[in-house]
């Protein structure tokens, strides 16, 4: 089938043999983007976390064929170096990786759950940010989750407000 | 210049390297004192994957835009290691961190560590020799210096990769430029530690913007044109043995290339992972099963008494027959590694010569079982090492690389082949599982008069492909296992330690700390309860039976520091209660005490407070990311991890049935208080791992009145 859809805010078209491929696997190996993450296949893990219309989405277990006109964002497109995202920002101030294969999940899930609720209390972060880590860097991790809802654009929520 | 510590014939320089190298600069040193260690033990042995340390190796690289490369041979797998490595080599080579960046040396460019990545060793092995190369290279470029403007040693000035001689200066670039025969001096002497400009700096993890920004560093990421996947057929039942395959229904499937069957495997490639493994699930295998194991046989095999004794510490005289002795018994199950990126590889071979690009803890191991199964010279076989998706002893062996380079040889193309998460879990090198008896006898006062712990392991060290099957006959029994075995309460009189060696049915090895987590599990929990049959503190308890060596001294040091930042408590306040454990690894002291509260029977860990005495700490932020790492996954050993033998199969297959801990398991606080009791580093990434488990169930203990002696701890 071919498929089109916004990639990191391009628009994009592929080709594929199996429309039931899990996007997964279009986003490493068709489209070339390597920092979303195999880990486990079964939605378990969350290594393979990216946004999908703005909800973070475990794309190990997504078929492709449902992301047919949808907006795509992964760890490429949420921010660079040069301009950062306030969760990569935060995740570099507080030094949070190790290994650092799991990383771009926890960012994904991160920066979607403080676009849905920029001020969580630690409990609504513990119940969203279910992926796993072996290095276990939990306790960075939520530093810099703390970290990054300050760093979050305040004015973007007030303006949301006054319209 | 002091005495010669380099060989001055063994440096090696070579030019145009690649399309940036200027120059690069190696050596033929005997660099790891581990493999110097294990050489001097086994001098005469055969041993096949030490190497002969004559190969030429690549350390630096001086580029044209004055940057240094260097060729690292430990890996990457979180540990922080490049950034420390890059520390030592900088305040040496007098080169700022922006000038410095570090690489997985390939094993053709000759800078292969023939032993290994692990047992907390990188740093503390690499210590000495990395920064008396890096001070080496930093005077031979004094001396070309000198050479091309006649400038005088004296009046030279180093500083971020730069010679001045009063106003005139040239980059190490501009000097390395042209040199062709390099005059090699003695080896300088070192700096003075105290005037070193970034080692002992918390500094942030030179890999850190890459890991946050996703680049493609992994094994799993590795790409060359013309790429297919592949996949192997593997059994699900332990013992399971192979004896033939109906390939009929995969060979026509589609994206389907070749099914490969070799006679210990059957393999597809294939166009993609998920036709690859669609393939793989369509051949049908018929294996030979022998044995229908379930977990209680596997405990049954691990009992004290079963295997082989190995006598590890006697002293003082045995019990007598009528002496009234406390006595317990422990265990720990069988834990999965559970790394996130799957072992996986990327093999091409192209005629007589193999790449492979791999996230492995061992290169030299990899390359020479690539070499042999494909009968080409070792020389010829070029393992290109990746960021490790974690490591924790995982990849210490890397037969899937044999497999991926014979199914690239058989299709003429690069393979890619690694495991799902269901053949990770089933076919990973399991941690062990452990059986403890301890026993003592407390003398009038209330002190320790005998203390005997017997402890039963799977292997760890023995049968592992990494260390050469000698090493444990000659050690006597297995190095890995007895990790965390050694009393280290030296003013006890009387003392027995004896490790029990037992042969499972699958395969069981390196997981980090070793024997460590459960040893300290058993030992540290026994400590408490005599602690407190004794009547006694148990922080005052532990320092009243420790002797008044250097060892003694450092130990007792972490013991008191963790007790004062934690402001121990003994009785529980508003329903949280503290437990105190310690160890030694490694070398290493550290003492932690966990604050624990319990709610519908749910142990839930509020704080953990870590003294840790690793001598000198390369890069203190990245020591305390360890300590901090090391304990929040030996909780999660501790409170939730366990794989079950299930009709001969190894259960659970997927994240959350093996339950690990998540953020919301985490502590909120953790402390962690760096001592420095020696003036080198020493082991840090395993450590910490150590105390964890009986910290938390000696709180559990003070809050509940029940000692919990199994791991996980459970209290249902």
């Amino acid at each position: 089938m071919i498929l089109s859809f916004n990639l990191n805010s391009k628009p994009i078209t592929v080709e594929l043999d199996d429309e039931m491929t899990p996007l997964l696997w279009v986003i490493r190996d068709v489209l070339n983007l390597k920092g979303t993450k195999f880990g486990c296949g079964k939605a378990a893990c969350g290594a393979c976390t990216l946004h999908l219309n703005g909800e973070a989405v475990r794309s190990c277990s997504y078929p492709a064929k449902f992301v047919e006109g949808k907006n795509v964002i992964t760890i490429e497109g949420l921010g660079t170096k040069e301009n950062p995202h306030p969760v990569q920002q935060a995740w570099v101030d507080e030094v949070v990786p190790q290994c650092g294969y799991c990383q771009p999940g926890f960012i994904m899930a991160t920066a979607a759950l403080l676009d849905k609720n920029p001020n969580p209390t630690n409990a609504e972060i513990d119940q969203s940010i279910t992926n796993i880590c072996r290095c276990a860097t939990y306790y960075r991790m939520r530093k810099a989750i703390h970290k990054a809802i300050e760093l979050m654009p305040k004015e973007v929520e007030e303006e949301t407000q006054n319209l | 210049m002091a005495k010669k510590k380099i060989s001055r014939r063994k440096f090696l320089v070579r030019g145009g390297l690649g399309t940036v190298g200027v120059v690069a600069i190696g050596t033929y040193l005997f660099r790891n004192p581990v493999r110097r260690k294990i050489l001097e033990q086994v001098d005469g042995g055969e041993s096949p994957y030490l190497g002969d340390g004559m190969e030429p190796m690549l350390w630096f690289e001086i580029t044209k835009d004055n940057m240094v490369v260097l060729h690292s041979p430990k890996v990457e797998m979180g540990q922080g290691t490049f950034t420390g490595l890059a520390q030592m080599a900088a305040d040496e080579l007098e080169v700022n961190m922006k000038q410095i960046s570090v690489v997985h040396a390939a094993s053709m460019t000759g800078n292969m560590d023939n032993f290994a990545t692990g047992g907390s060793n990188s740093i503390s092995g690499l210590w000495q020799p990395l920064r008396e190369m890096a001070a080496t290279l930093r005077e031979m470029l004094k001396i070309e210096a000198s050479k091309k403007l006649g400038w005088v040693n004296e009046d030279m000035k180093v500083e971020d990769g730069i010679i001045f001689v009063g106003e005139k200066q040239l980059t190490f670039a501009e000097i390395a430029g042209g040199v062709t025969e390099w005059e090699i001096p003695d080896t300088p002497i070192l700096k003075n530690i105290k005037d070193y400009k970034y080692i002992g700096k918390p500094l942030p993890r030179i890999d850190l913007e890459a890991k946050v920004y996703g680049d493609s560093i992994f094994g799993m990421d590795a790409e060359m044109p013309d790429m297919l996947y592949g996949a192997v057929v593997r059994p699900t039942k332990i013992g399971a043995k192979f004896i033939s395959a109906d390939i009929s229904k995969a060979e026509g499937m589609p994206g389907v290339v070749k099914i490969i069957q070799e006679d210990d495997f059957v393999g597809v490639v294939a166009t993609s992972f998920t036709a690859s493994e669609k393939a793989k699930d369509a051949i049908e295998v018929a294996w030979e099963v022998s044995d229908n194991w379930q977990t209680n046989d596997i405990r049954e095999l691990t009992k004290v008494g079963k295997g082989d004794a190995f006598i590890l510490q006697k002293e003082g005289s045995e019990l007598d027959e009528d002496d009234e002795v406390i006595a317990m018994e422990f265990t720990s199950p069988i834990g999965a590694h559970a790394q996130l990126e799957p072992n996986g590889v990327l093999a091409f071979v192209d005629g007589d010569k193999a790449t492979l690009k791999i996230s492995t803890q061992v290169v030299a191991l990899t390359r020479k079982e690539v070499a042999n199964r494909l009968n080409i010279d070792e020389e010829n076989v070029n393992i290109i090492p990746t960021f490790l998706g974690g490591g924790f002893g995982r990849r210490l062996h890397t037969p899937h690389a044999i497999q991926a380079a014979v199914m690239s040889k058989a299709v003429g193309k690069p393979v890619k082949y690694f495991f799902s998460r269901k053949e990770e879990f089933q076919h990973d090198l399991f941690r062990p599982p452990t059986h403890h008896e301890l026993k003592a006898k407390l003398d009038a006062s209330g002190n320790i008069e005998y203390l005997e712990h017997d402890f039963s392991s799977g292997d760890v060290a023995i049968d592992s492909a990494m260390l050469p099957g000698f090493i444990s006959t000659v050690v006597g029994t297995d190095v890995g296992a007895i990790r965390g075995g050694f009393c280290h309460y030296g003013s006890i009189p009387n003392l027995r330690t004896v490790s029990w060696h037992v042969d499972l049915p699958f395969a069981t090895s390196w997981w980090r700390s070793l024997g460590l987590l459960a040893n300290t599990f058993a030992w540290e929990s026994f400590m408490d309860e005599l602690a407190v049959k004794a009547g006694k503190n148990p922080v005052e308890f532990r320092l009243a039976h420790i002797q008044d060596d250097e060892k003694g001294k450092r130990l007792k040091a972490v013991i008191k520091a963790a007790a004062k930042k934690s402001n121990y408590q003994d009785e529980p306040i508003n329903g949280r209660a503290m437990g105190f454990a310690v160890s030694t690894d490694a070398g290493t002291p550290c003492a932690q005490v966990a604050e624990v509260s319990i709610a519908n029977n749910e142990i839930k860990v509020h704080k953990v407070t870590c003294a840790m005495d690793p001598g000198i700490a390369v890069n203190p932020d990245q020591v305390r990311a360890q300590c901090e790492g090391a304990i929040i996954m030996g909780m999660s050993a501790s409170l939730f991890e366990k794989m079950e033998v299930v009709d001969g199969e190894l259960f659970p297959t997927i994240y959350g049935p093996y339950q690990m801990a998540q953020l919301k398991h985490a502590p909120k606080e953790i402390d962690v208080v760096l001592l420095q009791g020696m003036n080198k580093p020493g082991a840090v990434g395993e450590p910490p791992l150590g105390p964890i488990g009986a910290a938390i169930a000696n709180a559990v203990f003070r809050l509940k009145n029940k000692r919990l002696t199994d791991l996980p701890l459970s209290l249902t």
